[in-house]
């Protein structure tokens, strides 16, 4: 037994960890063992990788590639391969993965059981519209292959199914081709939600990826950041080694608190509103900038942090993102890394997806126990009342019934459940 | 490059062997040529290589790593091909202490494998790099090897002997092109040591120590601690003097 702890710090609870290893003898050191939870690299921020108490089974060793056929973009790989390793190697062969979310340091596996989705959503859906087959190995020792033509009801539940439907040892990812490692970005400020949204609409046709940072401090009258970027037309050039910093100790409280919170947000507004509009950027510093700094989570201080990311429809949108920063701002805890992003329209593929049509906006908060909770029982209203939800992958405390609300299909999972299978996030919003 | 690099690869299916490869593939045409006990192991990190890396050029191999004919038979036949430009030699097991001492068949074959099969490689990569000139060779050893202790005294020896061994190597090639590094890891995070994660142990990453194992062989850096911090902490723990040594439990 060890302490194992997720990506928001929330908690540090001992559990037996296995570290798988071998391929080949996966069915056997599956069965027998009560009931276990895989971890990736767990990078979920809440409970949907933790099983306090019990088994989790790492594939953090399980991360080699099978076969990539150069022809045609098809990586045949482990689970426990990270997609930072799948860019590192095929980008400069001219193929890469065509979802990746806000870090590279995720596994294939995980991608697949959170059905992750990225900067580009709009253009290319989520992590599983590109994932051709996909092996199973279940807790009984049956080894089951998947895909959207082949079983694919099982495919359904375990794209999204934060591995409650077994192991995913290996899978088939259909990648892109792409020219370079390099982008044209282009960078607006804005301040007010209209604003943002006809950016947004505006940029949706001709730029592959768009975001924008929030400045939630600003309360009711919110400003922030867009950015968008297509490949770069001049892929001329080797990009700079990113600089690696790390955060080597956990400081007594989080830095980011009531007093500098206004100030950090004011500061990264004023210097990203005066930036240069339109400049070519490595892909990996624009996409992932978090990925350069070691255990940035550790900001937040000893008592962890929480995410919340909820998406909303987009006719309700806009009045329901404004009471979210009203409610915010009254309470006096505020966010930095605040990330609004417009959903396309493509249906998600599996059955826990997270993403749906509309706007999704994904916040940070220190854990400050009930007056964190108490901010949160508010939100949540706000979510339930327009039809929204809430992301799994980011989770550590939605109560039952919102989850229930916001995921109309999750009793269709049930019946595609590996019953050795249970985590934290499994009996706390599904009871087993 | 004018040319592909050959690189052969002894205990291909040691993590830090195969991460080393890893790093090996991406940095260009290179021919590897992977030497391991266990084939079929062996023959999916080929192909994991394969996948990584087009230009890369890879086969598989086996023999008895503890018969010194079948070692000088192999070794002769690799840089009958061509010159080898490095060696690096990374087999072992890791041997707890206690069947050692409670089966002294268990001590052998620690000490045969860990140690002895190792130098019988390292020696015959020798010969055959001094006949042309140049050429790197690798062990990865031990901070084990520095002193030993009651906890793994038996695996720490065998360290040790490669460590003298590596000494008088350099010793013989001063001033050639042959370069011999020694690499010691402190506790990696491999398949090997998982019992002692399970304990709670904090351990350097695999890939960390593949990096430095690479750009040491790279420089011919003789003696290299991965991560550097082992090289201070052992500093320590040799000069402790014996009545304080022995009094402690580590």
């Amino acid at each position: 037994m060890r302490p194992v702890s997720s990506w928001g710090r929330l908690s540090a609870e001992p559990h037996q960890v296995t570290e798988l290893s071998d391929i080949a003898t996966l069915a056997n050191e599956l069965s027998g063992r009560g009931p276990a939870i895989p971890l990736g690299m767990g990078r979920s921020y809440g409970d949907a990788c933790l099983n306090p108490g019990g088994v989790l089974l790492s594939t953090a060793r399980l991360d080699r590639f099978h076969s990539f056929d150069p022809e045609n973009g098809r990586l045949v790989c482990e689970a426990g391969v990270q997609l930072r390793d799948i860019q590192r190697f095929l980008v400069p062969r001219g193929w890469g993965l065509p979802v990746i979310p806000g870090t590279q340091i995720v596994s294939v596996g995980g991608a697949i059981a959170n059905d992750v989705h990225g900067k580009n959503h709009h253009r290319v859906g989520s992590f599983g519209h590109h994932l051709r087959t996909l092996t199973l190995v279940r807790t009984d020792g049956q080894v089951v292959d998947c895909s959207p033509g082949v079983r694919s009801d099982l495919f359904a539940a375990t794209v999204g199914g934060i591995g409650l439907t077994g192991l995913i040892a290996t899978a088939e990812l259909q990648l892109q081709r792409v020219a370079g490692p390099w982008l044209d970005t282009e960078i607006f400020a804005y301040r007010s939600l209209d604003e943002f949204l006809t950016l947004a609409d505006d940029s949706e046709s001709l730029w592959e990826h768009t975001v924008s940072w929030l400045d939630c401090t600003a309360g009711s009258r919110p400003r922030g950041i867009f950015l968008r970027a297509n490949p770069a037309v001049d892929q001329s050039g080797k990009p700079p080694l990113p600089r690696r910093l790390s955060v080597p100790v956990t400081p007594p409280l989080s830095l980011f608190n009531r007093l500098t919170l206004p100030v950090f947000n004011s500061v990264y507004y004023q210097l990203n509103s005066h930036r240069r509009r339109a400049r070519r950027r490595a892909f990996d510093t624009f996409l992932f900038p978090l990925d350069d700094i070691q255990d940035w989570n550790r900001l937040y201080g000893p008592s962890g942090f929480f995410q919340y990311q909820l998406v909303v429809p987009r006719d309700a949108g806009p009045a329901a993102l404004h009471d979210i920063l009203d409610i915010i701002a009254r309470s006096g805890q505020g966010s930095f890394l605040a990330v609004m992003k417009t959903f396309g329209d493509r249906v998600s593929a599996g059955l826990l997806s997270f993403p749906t049509p509309g706007i999704t906006l994904a916040l940070d908060f220190p854990n400050r126990g009930p007056r964190t909770e108490r901010l949160f029982v508010e939100l949540d209203a706000v979510v339930r009342n327009t039809g929204g939800r809430l992301y799994l992958a980011k989770d550590a405390r939605m109560p039952r019934e919102l989850f229930e609300a916001g995921y109309p299909r999750a009793p269709e999972l049930a019946k595609f459940r590996d019953p050795g299978m249970s985590s934290g996030m499994s009996r706390r919003l599904m009871g087993q | 490059m004018d040319q592909k690099k050959r690189i052969v690869v002894i205990g291909a299916t040691s993590a830090i062997a195969e991460h080393c490869c890893r790093l090996w593939v991406q940095c260009g045409p290179v021919e590897l040529i992977l030497v391991a006990r266990n084939v079929e192991l062996a023959g999916r990190i080929a192909a994991d290589l394969r996948a990584r890396a087009d230009q890369a050029e890879i086969s598989v191999e086996t023999l008895d790593f503890l018969s010194a004919p079948a070692i000088a038979a192999a070794v002769a036949r690799w840089t009958a091909q061509g010159p080898v430009d490095m060696a690096l030699i990374a087999h072992g097991v890791l041997s707890p202490q206690q069947p050692c001492q409670d089966d002294i068949e268990q001590a052998r074959y620690s000490i045969e494998v860990n140690g002895v099969s190792p130098v019988l490689f390292a020696e015959a990569f020798a010969g055959a790099m001094s006949r042309v000139g140049r050429g790197t060779i690798g062990m990865i050893g031990s901070v084990a090897g520095d002193r030993g202790r009651r906890a793994n005294y038996v695996y720490g020896a065998s360290k040790a002997l490669m460590d003298r061994y590596a000494q008088g190597l350099q010793h013989r090639f001063a001033g050639s092109g042959v370069k011999i590094v020694l690499i010691k890891p402190g506790p990696t995070d491999t398949p090997m040591t998982a019992q002692y994660k399970a304990r709670g142990r904090r351990l350097a990453s695999v890939e960390s120590v593949a990096q430095g194992t690479v750009d040491a062989l790279e420089r011919g850096t003789p003696v290299a601690y991965l991560p550097r911090k082992w090289r201070l902490i052992m500093f320590v723990v040799r000069a402790l003097p014996d009545f304080v040594f022995n009094r402690l439990n580590i």
